[in-house]
C-alpha cells in the first residue's frame, strides 16, 4: 500500500467569517459587523453547551446572562469537576504589568511562532487582546490569583518565554479559575436561566435540515436516552489525549461528543498535533492508569540529566559522580539550558533513553536534580517554592526528592487538534460551535504553556457569545420534534450502538483495547513519527477494531449506572480517531512543534518543517467506517508573522 | 501484595446493600487505591460478575470526584489525602480492608459506592459567588489584594467539594464546606457587597438540601483533604451573626 491510499484529496476549506484589513482592527470589525439579538427574542432562543469546563462553563455562564436560554451538560456529578479543574501552571495575558516590554503584539507574536507557523494570525490576535479582559473578569469574580505584598497580582514567566506574563494561584490555577465560571455558572442556575444536566452524557449529534438542532443524550444515572433540541449546539467538551490510554488528562476525558459531529459532517482538523509534556512522573507498572505532571516550573531550579554510561544506569544516582553524569539540555542547549521548550526537553529526554541510559523502572526515565538548588538557596527556600510538587512526587512515587533526584518523563498531556471552526467558532455544520480544547484553532503545532487555560476563557466569555448571536439572528428556527427523521435515526444510532455494545459478551474487558490502543499511538504516532511506523500502526489499528466489535465484554445493562458501558462508548470512538491521527500524522512529511517525522530533521537532529508543501490546516472529511477520509486543506497566511526556524542552541 | 477488600455492594438507589468480600492478589505497592479497584474490576468483569461503580476523574486529588470511606475513615487513613492519591504501600500484605461509600441523609447512594452530592450545588446556586457580569470587569490592579487576604483567600478556596467533611461528621453537616466558600469570597474587597445575603441564604439552602447542624465535633477537619482548618466554622458563625443582627 502506498501512503495515498489512506486518503483522499477534496477541495480546500475556507474560513469566510475571517475579515481581512489590519489585524489589530479585525476582532472590533467582526463584532461590529455581527447581527444582534434583541434582549425580548433571547428569551425565544435556546442554545446547548455540552462541557462545563473553562470554555464550556464560561460560555453557558455568559449566554445565560446574555438572556439565551441554555440547556448545559457534563459527565461529572458536579460542573465544577471538568477537567480545567487541574491545570496547574498558569494563564498568560498580555498585561504588561511588569513593564518588561509585553504587549498585546508580543503575546500574538509569541504564540504564533510557539505554534510552529501553523496557526491563524487572525484568531491567535484577538486571543491575545481578550487576554487581558479575561484577567479582569476572573479578578472581578474573586479568583484568588498570587499577589504581591502591595496587593498587586503578581506574575511569573512560563513555558519559555521572556516576559513575565502568567498569572498563577499557586499550582492550582485551573482550579481557581474554574471555580470562578462554575460559580457564574451555579449562580444562573440558580436564577432558572441555565438548565444543568450533570451526569449525561452527549452520544449523538442531532441535524435537522442541515443546521445542528440537538443532541441524542444518556442520563448516566438510570441509562434512559432522551434527545434534546435547540436553536445552537456548543461543544465545549475538551480535548481527547486520552487516546493514548495514558496521559495527564482526567479519566473521563474523551473524544466521543467531537467525533459524533465529525462523523456527520463536521471537519476534524490537526489530529496528530499532540502536546507531549516533558515533567510528568514515569509509569511504575501494568496497573498504571494515567500519569501526573509536575509543574514545568520546575525546570527553573532543577536539572535534568542522566548517567554517561548506560552500565551507570541501575546505581543510584548518588553514588554516580558529578562528571560520569551527562547534563544533557544544558549540553545542547547552552543558551535554553533545562527551560528549553517542551517540545525539545520531551524528545531529549526519549532520545536519551533509547540511547539505553534511561533511569528507574523499564529505563524510561530521567533525573530532575535539586541537589544544586538545595546546596545554593537552602533546603528551606525549596520547599516554599516546590514544597507541594515534592509532596505530590513523594506520594506516588514513596521516594523523597530532597534526598534523591526525582524522575521524570515525557507524558501526553493536551491535543492541539479538534474540530475545525472558522473565525465565528462555527464549525463546518451550521450552528454548530466548538470552543475550548475541543476545536483546532490558535495553537498550531506546539503549544506553549499557559495559552489553553487563556483560549478556553478567550472563547466561553468573550468570544463566542458574541459570534454565535449572529447566527442566532436568523432565528428561532423551525420547531423540531421527536418524529422528525432525524431525529428518530440520531437516537437509533445511540440505541442500536449500545444494544450493540452490550450483546457481544465477548472475553476481552474494554480497557484492555484502550491499553492496547495506547501502547500502538505512542510507539508509532507518539513524540516521534515514521512513514513506516505510522503504516503499521494503521494496520494494527483496524485489526483492534475488528478485535474490539467481537470480543469486547461488556457487562450489566444499558438502564442503570453502568462505567463500563460508557467506557465502551469512548473507546470504540478513541480507536476511529486513533486511524485519523495515524494518517494525519503520515500525510504531514514535515516536522513541527512535538510532531516530529523523523524523515524530516536537519544534518544535527532538529525539526524540519516544510512551509513551502505544508502551511496549512489539514482538515478531515468522514467518509464512513471502511471509506477513505477526504483532507480538505486550509490555508495559512503569514503577514506579521514571518516563518522562521527556531534555534535553542 | 495480597489483600482482602470488604466493598459496600449496592445495586441502585433503593436497593439493600451488603459488604462483599473479594481477594485482590499480586497487587503493586506503587498501585494506589483505586487502581487496585481497577485491577480488581477487570478480574469481575471477565469472570461475569458487575464491576463495583466508584466516581473518580483527574486521579490527581483535585476534581474532588473520589468519594469511599477505608476502613472507616473518609478517604482512607492517610492525612489530608485524597482517595486517589493513596496508595497501597500504605496498607501491609494480608491486610482486610473495608470499603464504604459516604454516608449522609444529604448524599444518597447511587449505586455502590457512588453518591448523589448535588446538594453541594445547591448551596453555591444559592449564594456561593461574586456577582460579575461579563465584559463590565474594572481594571485587574483597580482592586488590589492585601496579600495576607489573598492567601487566605486562596487556602479556604483550595477546597476541592468532595465532601469528605459530610461523611465524617457524625450530624452529616456541610458546614466545612460552607464556610471555606465564604471564608474565600468573603475575605476580598469583591466579595463584600453581597456577604450578608451569601452567608444567610447558603446556611438556608444548606438546611434544605437535607444537611444536619454542626455542633463542633470537628471530625470534618480531620478527614478534609485540603486541611481546611475549623476556624473557618467560627468565621462563618460570626458572618452569619452580623448578617441577622444588620439586616
Ligand atoms: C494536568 C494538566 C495541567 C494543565 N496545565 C495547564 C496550565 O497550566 N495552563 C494552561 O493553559 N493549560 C493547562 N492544561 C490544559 C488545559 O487544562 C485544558 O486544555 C483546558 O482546561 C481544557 O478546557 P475545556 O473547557 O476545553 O475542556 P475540559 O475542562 O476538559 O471540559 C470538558 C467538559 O466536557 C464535558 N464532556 C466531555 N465529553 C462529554 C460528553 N460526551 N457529554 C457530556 N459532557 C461531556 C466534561 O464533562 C467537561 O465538563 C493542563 C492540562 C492538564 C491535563
Ligand atoms: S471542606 Fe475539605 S472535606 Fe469538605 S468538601 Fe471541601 S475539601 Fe472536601
Ligand atoms: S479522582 Fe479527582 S480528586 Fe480523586
Amino acid at each position: 500500500m502506498t501512503a495515498n491510499d489512506f486518503w483522499a484529496e477534496g477541495e480546500p476549506v475556507f474560513d469566510k467569517a475571517a475579515p481581512d484589513g489590519p489585524v489589530e482592527t479585525r476582532w472590533e470589525r467582526r463584532k461590529f459587523s455581527a447581527k444582534l439579538v434583541n434582549p425580548a427574542n433571547r428569551r425565544k432562543l435556546t442554545v446547548i453547551v455540552v462541557g462545563t469546563g473553562l470554555a464550556g462553563g464560561s460560555a453557558a455562564a455568559t449566554l445565560a446572562e446574555a438572556g439565551y436560554r441554555v440547556k448545559s451538560y457534563c459527565y461529572q456529578d458536579s460542573p465544577r469537576r471538568a477537567h480545567s479543574i487541574a491545570a496547574q501552571g498558569g494563564i498568560n495575558a498580555a498585561k504588561n504589568y511588569r513593564n518588561d516590554g509585553d504587549s498585546v503584539y508580543r503575546l500574538f507574536y509569541d504564540t504564533v511562532k510557539g505554534g510552529d507557523f501553523r496557526a491563524r494570525e487572525s484568531n491567535v490576535y484577538r486571543l491575545a487582546q481578550v487576554s487581558v479582559n479575561i484577567i479582569d473578569q476572573c479578578v472581578a469574580q474573586g479568583v484568588p490569583f498570587a499577589r504581591e505584598y502591595g496587593g498587586l497580582l503578581d506574575n511569573r514567566s512560563f513555558g519559555g518565554t521572556q516576559v513575565s506574563r502568567t498569572f498563577y494561584a499557586r499550582g492550582q490555577t485551573g482550579q481557581q479559575l474554574l471555580l470562578g465560571a462554575y460559580q457564574a455558572l451555579e449562580r444562573q442556575i440558580g436564577l432558572g436561566n441555565v438548565e444543568m444536566n450533570a451526569r449525561h452524557e452527549m452520544l449523538e449529534l442531532i441535524i435537522v435540515d442541515g443546521k445542528a438542532r440537538g443532541i441524542v443524550v444518556r442520563d448516566m444515572v438510570t441509562g434512559e436516552i432522551t434527545t434534546e433540541f435547540a436553536d445552537a449546539v456548543v461543544l465545549a467538551s475538551g480535548g481527547y489525549g486520552n487516546v493514548f490510554f495514558l496521559s495527564t488528562n482526567a479519566k473521563g476525558c474523551n473524544v466521543t461528543a467531537s467525533w459524533r459531529a465529525h462523523r456527520k459532517g463536521a471537519l476534524f482538523a490537526n489530529p496528530c498535533y499532540t502536546q507531549i509534556h516533558p515533567t510528568c512522573i514515569p509509569e511504575s507498572g501494568s496497573h498504571q492508569s494515567k500519569l501526573t505532571l509536575m509543574s514545568e516550573s520546575l525546570r527553573n531550579d532543577g536539572r535534568v540529566w542522566v548517567p554517561k554510561k548506560a552500565a551507570d544506569c541501575p546505581k543510584p544516582a548518588g553514588s554516580i559522580a558529578e562528571e560520569d553524569r551527562d547534563y544533557y539540555l544544558e549540553r545542547i542547549y547552552p543558551s535554553f539550558g533545562n527551560l528549553v521548550p517542551r517540545d525539545i526537553a520531551s524528545r531529549a529526554a526519549k532520545n536519551v533513553c533509547d540511547e539505553g541510559r534511561g533511569v528507574g523502572p523499564g529505563g524510561l526515565g530521567v533525573y530532575l536534580d535539586f541537589a544544586d538548588a538545595i546546596k545554593r538557596l537552602g533546603r528551606k527556600a525549596v520547599e516554599a517554592k516546590y514544597g507541594n510538587l515534592f509532596e505530590m512526587y513523594e506520594r506516588i512515587t514513596g521516594e523523597d526528592p530532597y534526598e534523591t533526584p526525582m524522575r521524570i518523563y515525557p507524558a501526553v498531556h493536551y491535543t492541539m487538534g479538534g474540530l475545525w471552526v472558522d473565525y465565528d467558532l462555527q464549525s463546518t455544520v451550521p450552528g454548530l460551535f466548538v470552543v475550548g480544547e475541543a476545536n483546532f484553532s490558535d495553537h498550531g503545532a506546539n503549544r506553549l504553556g499557559a495559552s489553553a487555560l487563556m483560549q478556553g476563557l478567550a472563547d466561553g466569555y468573550f468570544v463566542l457569545p458574541n459570534t454565535i448571536s449572529n447566527y442566532l439572528a436568523a432565528g428561532p428556527f423551525k420547531k423540531v420534534t421527536e418524529s422528525d427523521e432525524a431525529v428518530v435515526e440520531a437516537r437509533k444510532q445511540v440505541e442500536d450502538r449500545i444494544e450493540k455494545f452490550l450483546s457481544i459478551d465477548g472475553d476481552r474487558t474494554v480497557d484492555s483495547f484502550h491499553r492496547e490502543l495506547g501502547q500502538i499511538m505512542w510507539e508509532y504516532c507518539g513524540m516521534e513519527r515514521t512513514e513506516e511506523g505510522l503504516t503499521k500502526a494503521i494496520g494494527l489499528i483496524r485489526a483492534l477494531k475488528e478485535e474490539f466489535w467481537t470480543r469486547v465484554k461488556v457487562p450489566g445493562k444499558g438502564e442503570e449506572l453502568n462505567q463500563n458501558l460508557e467506557k465502551a462508548g469512548r473507546v470504540a470512538d478513541f480507536i476511529e480517531l486513533g486511524e485519523l491521527m495515524c494518517i494525519d500524522a503520515l500525510h504531514r512529511r514535515e516536522s513541527c512543534g512535538g510532531h516530529f517525522r523523523a524523515e524530516s530533521q536537519t544534518p544535527d537532529g532538529e525539526a524540519l518543517r516544510h512551509d513551502d508543501q505544508f502551511s496549512y490546516a489539514a482538515a478531515w472529511e468522514y467518509f464512513g467506517a471502511d471509506g477513505k477520509p477526504v483532507l480538505h486543506k486550509e490555508d495559512l497566511n503569514f503577514e506579521y508573522v514571518h516563518p522562521s526556524t527556531r534555534s535553542y542552541k | 501484595m495480597d489483600i482482602k477488600v470488604r466493598v459496600w455492594r449496592q445495586a441502585g438507589p433503593s436497593a439493600a446493600g451488603k459488604m462483599v468480600t473479594y481477594d485482590v492478589k499480586g497487587i503493586s505497592p506503587d498501585a494506589s487505591f483505586l487502581e487496585m479497584i481497577d485491577v480488581l474490576n477487570e478480574t469481575l468483569i471477565l469472570g461475569g460478575d458487575d464491576p463495583i461503580a466508584f466516581d473518580h476523574d483527574c486521579r490527581e486529588g483535585i476534581c474532588g470526584a473520589c468519594s469511599m470511606v477505608i476502613n472507616g475513615v473518609a478517604h482512607g487513613p492517610e492525612k489530608a489525602t485524597t482517595t486517589c492519591q493513596l496508595h497501597m504501600r500504605k496498607f501491609s500484605d494480608g491486610d482486610v480492608i473495608d470499603v464504604e461509600p459516604w454516608r449522609a441523609a444529604a448524599f444518597p447512594v447511587i449505586k455502590d459506592l457512588v453518591v448523589d452530592r448535588s446538594a453541594f450545588d445547591k448551596i453555591i446556586q444559592a449564594g456561593g459567588y461574586i456577582t460579575a457580569p461579563t465584559g463590565t470587569a474594572p481594571d485587574a490592579h483597580a482592586t488590589p489584594v492585601p496579600k495576607k487576604d489573598a492567601d487566605a483567600a486562596f487556602e479556604a478556596a483550595t477546597c476541592i467539594g468532595c465532601g469528605a467533611c459530610v461523611a465524617a461528621c457524625p450530624n452529616g453537616s456541610s458546614m466545612l464546606f460552607t464556610a471555606a466558600k465564604i471564608a474565600h469570597l468573603g475575605l476580598m474587597p469583591q466579595g463584600q457587597p453581597e456577604r450578608d445575603s451569601r452567608v444567610i441564604d447558603m446556611l438556608q439552602a444548606q438546611d434544605d438540601a437535607g444537611f444536619g447542624g454542626c455542633t463542633n465535633a470537628g471530625e470534618c477537619t480531620t478527614v478534609c483533604p485540603k486541611g481546611i482548618p475549623l476556624s473557618l466554622i467560627g468565621r462563618l458563625n460570626s458572618d452569619y451573626r452580623k448578617a441577622i443582627t444588620t439586616r
